[in-house]
C-alpha cells in the first residue's frame, strides 16, 4: 500500500530524514518509534504533502502511485488521513461544518454522493457515540478552546468519520490521560481492517500496550536503524533509546 | 515569497464580476462644477427652493473647504472640474412609472447583477429600488408598501411627495457644513432613496437599494434618508457594484438615519464597487459619509458593513445616542486585496443616559492592501451609565499588506463603562495544510477561515445578504494567501 524508498527530506536547509525506507501492506500496524528530533513528524509531514517539507531524494508510492505529484488535499482525497500531533484551531468554523466539508469533499473525490445535511448528522452522531463524545462537541468552534485530550479524540473523530485507507498517527497519545488513552485506542482499533493500514508514531511505548502493532521501527538521525516485530517496544522502554544509538555507532 | 506559498499565490486574481458596461442612452451634464450646474440639476429635477438654497449654501461652503488629509488613505488629487455631476438614462417618458417603462437594457443590467426588479420573480420578498448612476431606475414593491403607509421611493420622488418631510430631516443628521465630501454631495446630489416608516408600523418586507455607477467619467452622490417614527422597525439592505474602467471614479454618499422613539433601523450594506486591477489602476473610491441618530428614548440603529470593493474605502458609519437607553450598533467586515486601501469605523456618540453601544470589527488584508480601523467612542457629561463594548480584530494574510487599529475614547461621564478589545492573527500555513489534509482544497479552506473569522459580523446579516457576501469574501480572497 505504501511503500517508501531511500527517502531524503529538508525543512528550509536543515536536512532531517536521510535515506529512509518503508513498506506498508494493507491490515497492517506499523509503529514508528524513536528519540525526539529523529524525524518522526517530518516523516508523517511530507507523506501528507505539508509544502515546507522539501523531497529532496527518493520515492513515496502509495497504492502504486507516485505521491510526489499529488497535491496535500489530492493525497487526503485518495484516502491518506494525517492525525496531527498539534491540531489547529480555526475559530468561527464550527466542527460539524468542517467535518461535513471534509467528509463531503472526500466522498465526492472518490465518487459517492456527498452527505445531505440530515443523512450527515445522522452519520456523524453515530461515529460521536462510537468514541465516547458528546453531541455538543460537533457544534463548539474548531477545536477551538479544546483541551489537549479534547482535540487529540477530534482527531480520531475525524479518522472514524473519514475512512481512510491509510491513517497515519502523529503522537496521538501524547498529553492524554490514561481514560482518555484507552478510549483512543479503542477508536483506533474499530478502524482496524483488512484493507486499511495503520501508521502509528510515537515517542513512548505507552499506547502500543493498547494498539499492538505488526511492526516496529526505530527511527533515528533521519532513517530507520532497526526493525523488529512488537517485542522491541519493551526493549526499547527498559534500554532507552540511547541503547540504540550505541548500539549503533 | 517563499517557495511554500508557491500553489498559494497562484490562486490569486479573483476577478471582478461585475466588470461590464451598459450601453444606453444617457443624458450626461458636460464635466465641471460651478453654480450653474447646481441650479441645473436642481431644475432638472424640478426642485422647490429651500432645495436648491440647501444646495447652494453647500457649495458656498464647499469653496472654503479644503481636501482632508487626516486619513491613512492615499490617493491622488481629485479634479473637481473634470467630474460630470449628472448622468442618467434617457428614458421617453419624464420618469418610469412602472417597470415596464423601465428601458430593458437597463432591466437586462439588474438581471446580470442578480437583483430581481420584476416583482413576480421577487421570492424573497424584497423591495428593491435601483439606482443607476445619478438616478433612482425604479423601486418595487411601492403599492404594497403604501397599504401600511411606508413611503419608499426614489429621494427625487420624495421631494415631490414629501417636501415637508424632506425639509424636516435633510441635513439634520449631517449638517452641509459636515465634512468635504459630504458637503459637496450636498451641493451635488443627484438621487438615492426615501424611506419613512410610520408610527408602530413594522415594515413587512427587507428595503432594498441597489446602486451602479455605469458612466464614464461620473461622480455618483446619492443621498439617502430614513426615518423611522416612534415605535417602527426597518431592515434597509444596499448593495454596489460598479464597471471596470481604467480611471477612478468617485463616490461621494450621504445617508441619514433618524429613529424616533422606540423605533429600529437596520441597515446593511454590502459593497463590491470595482476595487481597481491588481496594480491599483482604476476602481472607485468610496468616500461616503453615514451617520444615524437614535433621537427618542429607546430607539436602536444598527449598521452592518461588508467592504470587498472599492480602490478606497473611507467611511464611518456612526450613531449619535440622543434617546435615553438608546442603542448603537456597528458590525463590520472590510476586506483589502491587491492595492486597495480602507480606511473605516464607526462613531459612537454618546449623549442620553443608559445608552449603550457596541463595536464588532473584522479588517482583513491581503496582497499589498492598507486596512485601517478608526473608531471613536464619546461619553458626553449627561450620558450617565452609558457602555461601550469595542472588538477589532485584524487577518493579515502574507507579509505584503498592512493592519491598523486607530481607537479614540473620550469620556467625560465617570459612571459609564467602556471596554476594547483588540486582536492581530493570520492565516497560517498549518491552519491551510490542516484543511487540505482533511480534502478540502485551498480556496475553500482560504474562504471557511475567513468566515469564520468574520462569522460575528456575517450572523447579523438579513439571509439573503448573509450567503452573497460570503461568496463575495471568497472571491475577492481568491489567490489572496501568500
Amino acid at each position: 500500500m505504501l511503500s517508501i524508498e531511500d527517502l531524503n527530506v529538508s525543512v528550509g536547509d536543515k536536512a532531517i530524514l536521510k535515506g529512509l525506507s518503508l513498506n506498508v501492506k494493507p491490515g497492517e500496524v506499523h509503529a514508528i518509534m524513536g528519540p525526539n528530533g529523529s524525524g518522526k513528524s517530518t516523516l508523517t509531514k511530507a507523506l501528507a504533502g505539508h509544502p515546507s517539507y522539501e523531497v529532496t531524494q527518493g520515492k513515496m508510492h502509495y497504492l502504486g502511485e507516485d505521491l510526489m505529484p499529488l497535491s496535500p488535499t489530492e493525497r487526503a482525497q485518495a484516502g491518506i488521513f494525517l492525525s496531527f500531533q498539534y491540531p489547529v484551531e480555526i475559530p468561527g468554523v464550527a466542527n460539524i461544518s468542517f467535518l461535513k466539508a471534509s467528509v463531503n469533499a472526500v466522498r465526492k473525490a472518490q465518487g459517492k454522493t456527498p452527505f445531505d445535511a440530515m443523512d450527515f448528522l445522522t452519520f456523524i452522531r453515530e461515529k460521536c457515540e462510537a468514541l465516547g463524545v458528546d453531541e455538543g462537541f460537533l457544534y463548539r468552534n474548531l477545536n477551538e478552546g479544546f483541551s489537549g485530550g479534547e482535540k487529540k479524540r477530534n482527531e480520531i473523530l475525524q479518522l472514524l468519520a473519514l475512512e481512510p485507507k491509510l491513517a497515519i498517527l502523529d503522537e496521538t497519545d501524547s498529553g492524554l490521560d490514561i481514560d482518555a488513552l484507552r478510549v483512543i485506542s479503542e477508536g483506533i482499533n474499530a478502524m482496524r481492517a483488512p484493507d486499511r493500514a495503520i501508521v502509528l508514531v510515537t515517542h513512548y511505548q505507552r499506547l502500543l500496550n493498547y494498539v499492538e502493532p505488526d511492526y516496529i521501527h526505530v527511527l533515528a538521525e533521519g532513517k530507520i536503524i532497526k526493525s523488529g516485530d512488537k517485542s522491541l517496544a519493551h526493549i526499547l522502554e527498559d534500554k532507552g533509546y540511547s541503547w540504540l544509538e550505541t548500539m549503533e555507532s | 515569497m517563499s517557495k511554500a506559498n508557491e500553489p498559494l499565490s497562484a490562486l490569486l486574481d479573483g476577478e471582478y464580476e461585475h466588470g461590464f458596461v451598459t450601453d444606453i442612452e444617457t443624458e450626461t451634464l458636460p464635466p465641471g462644477l460651478d453654480e450653474d450646474v447646481i441650479r441645473k440639476i436642481s431644475a432638472i429635477k424640478n426642485e422647490p427652493e429651500f432645495l436648491l438654497e440647501f444646495r447652494l449654501k453647500a457649495f458656498e461652503h464647499w469653496q472654503t473647504m479644503e481636501t482632508p488629509e487626516w486619513s491613512s488613505v492615499h490617493y491622488p488629487p481629485i479634479d473637481y472640474q473634470d467630474i460630470s455631476y449628472y448622468s442618467a438614462p434617457k428614458t421617453d417618458a419624464d420618469r418610469p412609472k412602472s417597470l415596464d417603462e423601465v428601458d430593458p437594457e437597463l432591466l437586462k443590467t439588474y438581471e446580470k447583477l442578480g437583483i430581481p426588479l420584476k416583482e413576480q420573480e421577487v421570492l424573497a420578498g424584497v423591495a428593491v429600488d435601483a439606482v443607476f448612476d445619478s438616478v433612482s431606475v425604479a423601486t418595487t414593491f411601492k403599492e404594497k408598501l403604501a397599504e401600511v403607509g411606508v413611503v419608499f421611493c426614489s429621494f427625487s420622488e420624495a421631494v415631490q411627495t414629501h417636501p415637508e418631510l424632506i425639509k424636516q430631516y435633510l441635513g439634520s443628521v449631517v449638517p452641509y457644513r459636515d465634512n468635504f465630501y459630504a458637503t459637496l454631495n450636498s451641493a451635488v446630489f443627484t438621487d438615492g432613496s426615501f424611506v419613512y416608516i410610520p408610527k408602530g408600523v413594522r415594515c413587512p418586507m427587507e428595503l432594498s437599494t441597489y446602486f451602479r455607477i455605469n458612466a464614464a467619467s461620473t461622480g455618483q452622490f446619492e443621498r439617502t434618508l430614513i426615518i423611522a417614527d416612534d415605535d417602527s422597525y426597518v431592515s434597509y439592505l444596499e448593495g454596489c457594484t460598479a464597471p471596470m474602467r481604467d480611471e477612478n471614479q468617485l463616490h461621494a454618499a450621504v445617508v441619514e438615519l433618524v429613529a424616533l422613539e422606540n423605533a429600529n433601523i437596520k441597515y446593511s450594506t454590502v459593497q463590491n464597487w470595482y476595487p481597481g486591477d491588481k496594480d491599483g489602476k482604476g476602481g472607485i473610491y468610496n468616500f461616503v459619509t453615514k451617520r444615524g441618530v437614535c433621537k427618542g428614548k429607546r430607539s436602536k440603529i444598527s449598521w452592518t458593513q461588508v467592504e470587498t470593493g472599492s480602490a478606497i474605502t473611507w467611511k464611518y458609519p456612526s450613531v449619535i445616542l440622543k434617546g435615553d437607553d438608546s442603542i448603537g450598533e456597528f458590525y463590520s467586515v472590510a476586506v483589502t486585496n491587491n492595492r486597495q486601501q480602507a480606511d473605516t469605523g464607526t462613531k459612537m456618540i454618546h449623549l442620553g443616559k443608559n445608552t449603550k453601544s457596541t463595536i464588532i470589527s473584522k479588517g482583513i488584508s491581503a496582497g499589498y492592501s492598507h486596512n485601517a480601523y478608526r473608531g471613536l467612542v464619546r461619553i458626553a457629561p449627561m450620558a450617565f451609565n452609558a457602555r461601550n463594548y469595542t472588538q477589532c480584530d485584524s487577518m493579515l494574510m502574507g507579509d505584503k499588506c498592512s493592519a491598523h487599529t486607530f481607537p479614540y475614547i473620550e469620556s467625560k461621564q465617570p459612571t459609564s463603562q467602556i471596554e476594547h478589545e483588540a486582536t492581530t492573527s493570520k492565516i497560517s500555513e498549518d491552519q491551510l495544510f490542516y484543511c487540505e489534509q482533511r480534502g478540502i482544497d485551498t480556496e475553500e479552506a482560504v474562504s471557511m477561515i475567513v468566515n469564520g473569522f468574520c462569522k460575528q459580523v456575517l450572523k447579523e446579516l438579513p439571509m439573503e445578504f448573509a450567503v452573497e457576501a460570503s461568496k463575495l469574501l471568497g472571491i475577492t480572497l481568491e489567490g489572496a494567501v501568500g
